[in-house]
């Protein structure tokens, strides 16, 4: 019950009003499609530069949770969702809408995102330290392992491709040896002056995320905004509360599947929100009315959405293993601060640890009383013309790269890697296992070292990297993870899109 | 997409990842001192396999996911881009950053406004909408949070 004695620090005033204004911009960036949370979460890190930690900390958590939850607006209001983690709202929720229930789905979709995040955060902070001192017991091999799986379950489960997903991973690691070697001080793959000091994370992160996306709306070229927004008709906020308790089996499922997704590196919150939507329709007697503006499948998505934040913080805080591509923004930004996961966060920091944990929870508070407020109002944000969107990301871009050491050099790194990723998306390549590789790499080289100089004076390197129970477990994970995504993207998918054509082809013929 | 197209198409990035893996491996084995290459090594050969085995897939046709690159979505894309490129690597540092971004903002918003360019009142919005965001980003920033930017010619 550590948590407790810091709930202080979350109402002093400079950070309330952070938490404050971070949840109102993140509601409000979330319900913008284009605006990714991983992308509004690495344009808010340079902000955070003359902050203290905690609170830069608080800033970044309540954006991360409330572009989620933002993401329900558009999802709704315009079937347009904010982020992947609402695509599953907008199925029944947009419907809820076109039947003159707009104003009731919204309610339901931040009530059912409070009690999801509540209980995700609640998670958090009861497992976060019992694993923090387990982590106590991880040496190089294990920490070694633990930085290539997440990698490879991150290349192996976000992409849509197998090779190219680790591919993109081994682009990631490649990326993070760029610079001097941290033990002998040799210099590697420097190939520009602007490359000397390595490539910086924040600046890469800025890059990959945001650029991408103004060169897509780019694409869209000189086309007037074809979005119409539904009505938000009046609604009596306790009926919403009601109604939406009475969906407790909807309720329970989208949290539980939540936040076992959260706890899994790597599986964010769009498969969270579409298995749980799943799963609800299963087991409910109503399963007809799935899709048609059933309150259930909104409910059980936008609980899992949120309670998957909370749970993928903890391999985060405690082994320094990001969970998601927004985790992993999060970790850049502890980094900058000077603050590393794990139980130096809790032994030393524990004033930061727990006052960025329980901001987390007075933010899901914060998150449904301001998004039930502004709900409608943020839904005409999102109808901001692409040009003008695009025109500030890419200021926002350029400034943020170059606050972190007032450097040119980062902003140049920052656009070449944004326009690489952009033209490696469009051919299958995907952004979030290249930063987990170009984030993780760092701490697999520093352990893999580490490890290797134990292993010499010891049984050598095979014996210390390949056996023991631990090390065997994590080996067995990263080869699972693989084998899993060669099954899927090379055996599976082709067989039903061939399947798939054939069944087109014959009804074509009839 | 015809279905050469989208070979040829695949073909171009993989055979460029294949020229970055196998000038990666070849650094990585060249390069003095050994043991600030050893990890290197691992990773660049582990690269090198993946990146191979892309490119066999991609001269095979068996490269399917991506949308690729169409010339109408080059063609949306390059006024845009190179605004971008003449903003980052010249406008910025020699007019300073809040003149570079205003000018780049406006120039974003007037290439991809769909309203008539005939407009006085598009023009106005295209030239004050961009001036409000960055007087809002001045008194934030230079203002409130005191952070450096490019300095140039003008601030």
């Amino acid at each position: 019950m550590e948590f407790l004695g810091y709930f202080g620090g979350v109402f002093e005033p400079v950070a309330f009003m952070l938490l404050l204004g971070g949840t109102i911009g993140g509601l409000i960036l979330g319900a913008t499609p284009g605006l990714s949370p991983t992308m509004a979460v690495a344009l808010l890190i340079p902000f955070t530069f003359q902050l203290e930690p905690t609170q830069g900390l608080i800033l970044l958590g309540a954006a991360y949770t409330s572009t989620i939850a933002g993401g329900a607006v558009s999802a709704i209001l315009l079937k347009i969702p904010g982020a992947p983690a609402n695509i599953a709202t907008a199925l029944d929720g947009h419907e809820m809408a076109r039947n003159g229930q707009g104003a009731k789905a919204l309610h339901m979709s931040f009530m059912a995102s409070g009690v999801g995040g509540v209980l995700g955060v609640l998670l958090l902070i009861f497992l976060t330290p019992v694993l923090a001192k387990w982590a106590l017991a991880f040496g190089p091999s294990h920490l070694f392992w633990m930085a290539i799986l997440g990698v490879t379950v991150i290349g192996s489960l976000d992409s849509k491709s197998f090779v190219k997903g680790l591919l993109s991973g081994c682009l990631g690691l490649w990326l993070s040896m760029i610079g001097y070697d941290d033990i002998q001080g040799a210099q590697r793959f420097i190939f520009h002056d602007a490359l000397t000091g390595g490539i910086n994370i924040i600046a890469a992160l800025i890059g990959i995320f945001a650029i991408p996306q103004v060169i897509e709306m780019f694409a869209k070229g000189r086309v007037p905004s074809s979005i119409s927004s539904l009505a938000v008709e009046k609604q009596s906020l306790m009926a919403s509360l009601r109604e939406t308790f009475m969906y407790k089996r909807a309720l329970a499922i989208g949290t539980v599947c939540g936040a076992i997704i959260g706890l899994i590196p790597g599986v964010g919150g769009q498969i969270a929100g579409l298995l749980a939507y799943d799963q609800s329709r299963k087991f409910s007697p109503d399963r007809d009315k799935f899709g048609t503006g059933h309150p259930e499948g909104v409910i059980a998505a936008e609980s899992a959405n949120n309670a998957m934040v909370g749970p993928s913080l903890v391999p985060l805080l405690t082994l320094s293993i990001p969970g998601s591509p927004t985790a992993a923004v999060l970790l850049g930004g502890l980094l900058i601060h000077g603050i590393f996961p794990g139980t130096d966060l809790f032994d030393n920091h524990p004033q930061v640890a727990w006052t960025f944990i329980n901001s987390m929870l007075i933010g899901q508070i914060l998150m449904v009383a301001f998004g039930i407020l502004i709900a409608s109002w943020a839904a005409r944000v999102a109808k901001v013309p692409t040009p003008i969107m695009a025109g500030a990301v890419l200021v926002l871009s350029l400034f943020g790269s170059y606050s972190i050491q007032q450097s040119m050099g980062d902003v140049y790194i920052m656009l070449v890697l944004g326009l690489g990723m952009f033209f490696l998306e469009k051919f299958g390549f995907s952004a979030a296992p290249l930063v987990l590789g170009l984030i993780l790499g760092p701490i697999a080289e520093a352990n893999f070292i580490q490890g290797s100089m134990i292993a010499n004076a010891g049984d050598g390197v095979a014996a210390y990297f390949l056996t023991g129970t631990l090390n065997l477990l994590l080996i067995a994970m990263v080869l699972a993870s693989m084998a899993y995504s060669f099954w899927a993207t090379m055996i599976h998918e082709p067989r039903r899109a061939a399947s798939q054509a054939a069944q087109t082809k014959s009804e074509a013929a009839e | 997409m015809t279905t050469s197209t989208r070979r040829l198409q695949h073909l171009v990035p993989a055979s460029l990842v294949l020229a970055l893996a196998a000038t990666v491996t070849w650094l990585s084995f060249t390069r003095e001192p050994a043991g600030a290459f050893l990890f290197p090594r691992i990773i660049s050969v582990v690269m090198l396999g993946l990146a191979g085995w892309n490119f066999a897939r991609a001269a095979l046709g068996l490269a399917r996911v991506g949308t690729g690159l169409s010339t109408g979505l080059l063609i949306r894309m390059a006024p845009g881009a190179a605004v971008t490129l003449v903003y980052v690597f010249f406008a910025a540092k020699w007019l300073g950053f809040y003149v570079a971004s205003w000018l780049a903002f406006a120039a974003i918003y007037s290439l991809y406004d769909p309203a008539s360019h005939s407009s006085a009142a598009a023009w106005a919005r295209r030239l004050l909408v961009p001036a409000g965001f960055m007087l809002i980003i001045y008194l934030l920033f230079n203002t409130l949070l005191k952070v450096q930017t490019p300095r140039g010619i003008f601030f």
